[in-house]
């Protein structure tokens, strides 16, 4: 139902936190940029603001496309509750499309078959519609091996077809990409990247993190496990939920900087680190569009570094502008929805140089409890003991320090923890699989700074 | 900035007023209520007729804005004419700088100001980049502004702004970074070129009236100038001139020191205003100055959120009054004032005491001056004005000089670089009786070449208020 007392519109604010205060000759400055969108995800599926005639909702919910992608490749018969799940699942968040949302269901292999609506396009959510689909469901067996590109062509294709405003593709896989070479699983990639977004769910263990982790990267959507094939259904249905709540596709986030300045880098931090740094679009002479995807009621927090020219003290300048971006269609003039500056002051004050703003702090260690859970990880399969107690012993610290007590908790099941402050702790012999890869998958989830 | 003016006509019904008109002929509108209304800092028109009009200037910007007009009540010459013409003084170098909205240098027997009543800063102020005459830096050359010879007489009878359309300065292209000369500049004042801060309206700010004048400037290492100062002439209850400076180093360990600085010497002036020409004695008149500065900037701290991190806003002030030949100082904080006489052989005297911790450790006998300065808390200030303050303890204190000089007036910018009184004696110009303006601008010079390690204000009041044919400027 329409929310009135909020407005339909969503609105972005833009907050910058940073310390601008740099010692002499000193040339990077550090700032997290927190962008918060509001009005947008409880409208209940009121029409768009009109930024883009050609995506003018078609009707209630019309704004929206999802097209859900359903591993029936052999092994998904391996238990048979896999499929069984599979199947429950994708029925859930078909209950779960507002009347109007286009949708289409696809069944994969080592070739992607439409399996709902069936004629090449998508279908319009309404009861008929998804009585339809579930029965549709009912046909779905497995057979065939894993060809995950061919499954995202399809549904860039399905989801290309119709004219709306939000793009969203769920994929669920249980295996291992191996029916075609990785380089088209990149390029399949490449290919999708900025039509629509994704979000990937690896059922069981017998799948690649870093693939399901890299489809959702790419496809700036989510990326987890369910080990637990029963844990199926609800984790769909708050996956569509969240896909219904999205107002605003294409976001990007715009820095410009000045001449003789440099983007170092550019993370979102916040609800997960996601390095966007080589995701740089030139959108004129000293500003770049760093793609961001769809958006609704949400906050995130970026982690911007800019190497400045150094100045002499006493000097002032903007190191960037940071700008939210809806792009007009046809090469318009692009929307701003919320802008801040990151400034460099150059001060002789010690005690203004030499602090460090909270923020910044907080995710430079989240950012690092990415790195070394991943490290750490990667140093335990290749047997180096010694190397992954060190790194995984930093990130129960970095994580206890920093209150991201998720992932300490995830931690704890990998490792022993003899003393989590001084990051002290044993490996543990044995490691149930699906623990280990819920940390490697979970390891970039973020938590917010301690109030 | 504080809008600091006088009426020389009805605002109700636009009557040409006389000076010291309480109530309009015209439509009988209450004056006093209106020129308090139209004024941040405004004074009560002197309460008689034969009193001279009290011109008060708020600090001109570097390209010659001017804050505040002044304005006559239109009338009778001040008792000592002034002097004939302004004095003939070289043109100041950098020709980029704009000439002054305000050139006190009233030559006519006939009180008059140049930028008079009805030449609001508006027109101007939109164009501050524009005539910005050079990155703040840069700021020791004197740059301005009253030397200026072409200043044509400087008059404007009665309420004719129209003799200084020039104020606005060169505008004949949009603004252009002054650092790399390529950028123009976006709504938030930085570069789009090169993204540097441009220099703000505060950066170099100077004033001058006839018997007194002030220069202040952002510093060399310091992002903004925190500093303000206000300069005033009005009269005393007798009739009898009254010359007065305030100086405030707005606290940067605060919120908005800015603008703490900015309403405590705007508050300062206005009380000065009220009670000198009421009658009441000058020290008293002071020390209620200092009291009015003080609710000024508690009175920010009402309105400024709380950041718990930051203190409330806080500043220093300091004051120098010369009238019927007293000179009154008053001050809390570290701002000081010196006394320098114009015989150089004759001994100065530094007039305040500041409320510092070096101060106070010199005045318990612990340390020796030497000792007392070198300790890295030396500057540490023990009374400022601001909410968190935790009593105001304004000292004020009265001075009969024998001889002629001038009082130098100044934020710790300034004193950093000539702390002792013979120190600061020999930096202050030979000429500084009849040229304070020049003085001040030499002694902001001063602590620019000395390193500028802080924003700088510094106030040159002549001793005794140079009377006709003095050929102050």
């Amino acid at each position: 139902m329409a929310n009135f007392a909020k407005s339909n519109a969503p609105r972005f604010s833009v907050d910058v936190y940073q310390n601008e205060y740099l010692p002499e000759g000193a040339q990077e400055v550090n700032a997290i940029v927190t962008v918060t969108s509001t009005g947008g995800g409880t409208t209940g599926g009121l029409p768009l603001p009109v930024t883009d005639p050609a995506r003018a909702p078609l009707g209630d919910g019309g704004s929206a496309a999802v097209v859900v992608m359903v591993d029936c490749s052999g092994s998904m018969d391996y238990p048979p509750t896999k499929l069984r799940n599979a199947r429950a699942a994708t029925a859930a968040a078909i209950d779960t499309l507002r009347d109007g949302v286009r949708f289409a269901v696809v069944a994969g292999t080592h070739k992607a078959r439409e399996v709902f609506p069936g004629n090449g396009t998508l279908a319009t959510a309404d009861p008929l519609t998804r009585a339809e689909a579930k029965d549709a469901l009912r046909g779905l067996s497995a057979g065939g091996g894993t060809a995950i590109g061919t499954w995202l062509r399809l549904a860039d294709q399905l989801l290309g077809s119709a004219d709306v405003a939000i793009r969203h593709g769920i994929l669920l896989t249980d295996g291992r990409n191996e029916h075609e070479e990785p380089g088209q699983l990149r390029d399949a990639l490449e290919a999708c990247a900025g039509h629509f977004t994704c979000d990937a769910r690896g059922v069981g263990t017998d799948w690649e993190v870093k693939e399901v982790t890299g489809i959702a990267s790419a496809l700036l959507g989510s990326a987890d496990i369910v080990a637990d094939p029963d844990g199926l259904a609800a984790d769909f249905t708050r996956m569509m939920e969240n896909a219904m709540g999205k107002e605003v596709a294409d976001v990007a986030l715009r820095l410009w900087t000045p001449q003789g300045s440099r983007i170092k880098f550019v993370k979102q931090v916040a609800p997960t680190v996601e390095e966007l740094t080589d995701r740089r679009t030139q959108a004129g002479p000293r500003a770049g569009d760093y793609p961001t995807g769809s958006w609704g009621d949400e906050s995130r927090d970026y982690h911007v570094c800019v190497e400045v020219p150094a100045a002499e003290v006493g000097q002032e300048m903007l190191a960037a502008r940071v700008s939210l971006i809806l792009p007009a269609p046809e090469g318009g003039t692009p929307q701003t929805l919320g802008q801040g500056l990151v400034r460099a002051v150059w001060t002789d004050d010690m005690v203004a140089t030499t602090s460090i703003n909270p923020q910044v702090a907080h995710y430079t260690g989240q950012a690092e409890l990415a790195q070394v859970i991943q490290t750490g990880l990667e140093l335990r399969k290749a047997g180096d003991e010694e190397g992954a107690t060190a790194k995984l012993g930093r990130a129960v610290q970095l994580a206890n320090a920093s209150g991201n007590a998720d992932t300490a908790k995830l931690l704890s099941k990998v490792v022993d923890v003899v003393d989590a402050a001084t990051g002290t702790v044993r490996l543990k012999a044995k490691v149930a699989e699906a623990d280990e890869m819920t940390l490697e998958t979970r390891s970039t989830k973020t938590v917010r700074v301690k109030r | 900035m504080p809008q600091l003016d006088q009426l020389s006509a009805c605002p109700s019904c636009a009557e040409p007023l006389e000076e010291g008109d309480r109530f309009c002929g015209a439509c009988g509108a209450d004056l006093e209520a209106a020129a308090a209304a139209a004024a941040a800092a405004q004074s009560s028109p002197a309460p008689r007729s034969d009193v001279p009009p009290a011109p008060r200037h708020a600090p001109t910007l570097p390209d010659g804005l001017a804050a505040a007009p002044p304005s006559g009540h239109g009338s009778p010459p001040p008792p000592p004419p002034p002097p004939p013409a302004a004095p003939p003084v070289p043109p100041a170098p950098p020709a980029a700088a704009a000439p002054p909205a305000q050139a006190p240098t009233p030559t006519e027997p006939d009180f008059a100001l140049p930028p008079a009543l009805g030449h609001p800063e508006t027109p101007v102020e939109p164009t501050a980049p524009a005539g910005t005459p050079a990155p703040a830096p840069a700021g020791p050359d004197p740059r301005t502004a009253l030397d200026r010879p072409g200043q044509p007489g400087a008059v404007a009878d009665g309420g004719g702004g129209a003799e200084e359309p020039a104020a606005a300065g060169p505008e004949p292209t949009g603004p252009v970074c002054v650092a790399c000369g390529t950028g123009t500049i976006d709504s938030d004042g930085y570069c789009e070129h090169c993204g540097h801060k441009q220099p703000r309206d505060r950066d170099h700010m100077e004033s001058a009236l006839d018997t007194v004048a002030a220069a202040s400037d952002r510093g060399l290492r310091h992002h903004r100038n925190e500093d303000f100062f206000a300069i005033a002439e009005t009269t005393t209850s007798e009739g009898t001139p009254a010359t007065f400076a305030v100086i405030c180093d707005g606290v940067s360990s605060a919120t908005r020191p800015d603008e703490a600085s900015a309403a405590a010497a705007a508050a300062a002036s206005a009380s000065l205003c009220q009670a000198l020409p009421s009658g009441r004695h000058p020290q008293q008149a002071m020390y209620d100055a200092l009291v009015a500065a003080s609710d000024a900037v508690n009175e920010l701290a009402a309105q400024t959120p709380v950041e718990p991190s930051k203190n409330a806003p806080a500043c220093t002030v300091v004051s120098a009054l010369s009238a019927d030949g007293i000179l009154t100082v008053g001050w809390i904080g570290d701002s000081r004032a010196y006394w320098v006489p114009d015989d150089r052989t004759a001994t100065p005297a530094r007039l305040t005491e500041d409320d510092s911790w070096a101060a106070q450790m010199v005045a318990a006998g612990l340390m020796n001056e030497a000792e007392a300065y070198a300790d890295p808390r030396a500057h540490a200030i023990t009374g400022w004005l601001g909410a968190d303050a935790y009593e105001i303890d304004p000292h004020t204190a009265s001075f009969k000089p024998d001889q002629a000089g001038v009082v130098v007036v100044c934020t710790d910018g300034l004193w950093n670089y000539a702390e002792s009184a013979q120190e600061m004696a020999a930096a202050v110009p030979r000429d500084a009786l009849v040229r304070p303006l020049q003085s001040a601008q030499h002694l902001v010079g001063y602590a620019l070449d000395g390193g500028g390690h802080d924003n700088v204000t510094v106030a040159v009041v002549p001793f005794p208020a140079p009377s006709g044919g003095a050929g102050s400027a």
